[in-house]
């Protein structure tokens, strides 16, 4: 997985590629961790990330409740199979999802 | 299609988890299914696959078996089938209670989810134990 990352003020965007799974979600958790302090706008940007499993889903809502807190998270463009699987886990009415 | 079948040995350990998806992902390939079918097969074979690597060996990580196999189901359509087997605790990981997704970010737990997106996203999974042996099966009928 690459994490590319865009910060503008408060206002933070992570755009994930490749693979968010068992070996690569505590990556991105390490990340998040020392970056989010700060952040009231936070942007997952899911354009190119391929795939996600139920790590990543715990990354993303554990990360949600953080946000909910300090301010909002959006999750942008996920792909139709990581859009699936928001559905079957319940995860798009928890999360915010905006599609093009 | 013909029915087809093979077989992996690995580790109980996460770091065979590569190995078993890409052995199932060319099983898949090579059939054609549709990404989405495909990465439906993968997270739930990342489920079950960590569940074994993670909890059913308590000291020395024993092995884990996939087998799997194409088949056509009675009416005609082609599924495939994937059974994990482990020499570990017996364990029944369909007994825990699904969590309830309609719960706000706040009250929903962390953990839970896995076994849940693989009962949901499969079109059969069974459990069973056999000659010392867990046995986890799923199948999905192939679009």
């Amino acid at each position: 997985m690459t994490i590319r990352k865009e910060l503008n003020g408060s206002s933070l965007v992570y755009q994930l590629e490749g693979r968010l799974d068992t070996n690569t979600a505590p990556e991105l958790e390490k990340e998040l961790k020392q970056d989010i302090v700060p952040i009231t706008d936070l942007v997952f940007d899911l354009k190119d990330l391929d795939y996600i499993s139920s790590a990543g889903l715990r990354v993303l809502l554990a990360t949600q409740k953080i946000m909910n807190r300090q301010g909002k998270m959006t999750v942008r463009n996920p792909q139709e199979p990581i859009y699936e699987i928001f559905e079957v886990t319940g995860f798009t009415d928890i999360l915010t999802i905006e599609r093009d | 299609m013909e029915k087809q079948t093979s077989q992996l040995t690995v580790k109980a350990s996460l770091d065979c988890l590569p190995e078993v998806q890409c052995f199932i992902d060319r099983f898949l390939e090579d059939f054609g299914c549709s990404m989405k079918t495909q990465m439906l097969i993968d997270v739930a074979v990342e489920e079950i696959f960590v569940n074994i690597a993670s909890y059913a060996y308590s000291e020395e990580p024993g092995n884990a078996q996939i087998d799997v196999s194409f088949d056509k189901n009675e009416s005609g359509k082609d599924y495939v089938r994937i059974t994990f087997s482990d020499a570990g605790i017996p364990f029944d990981p369909l007994e825990n209670e699904d969590p309830d997704i309609s719960l706000p970010a706040e009250k929903r737990a962390i953990g839970g989810l896995g076994v849940y997106m693989v009962k949901k996203s499969m079109d059969q999974v069974f459990y069973e134990y056999r000659d010392h042996l867990n046995k986890l099966t799923i199948c999905k009928v192939l679009d």
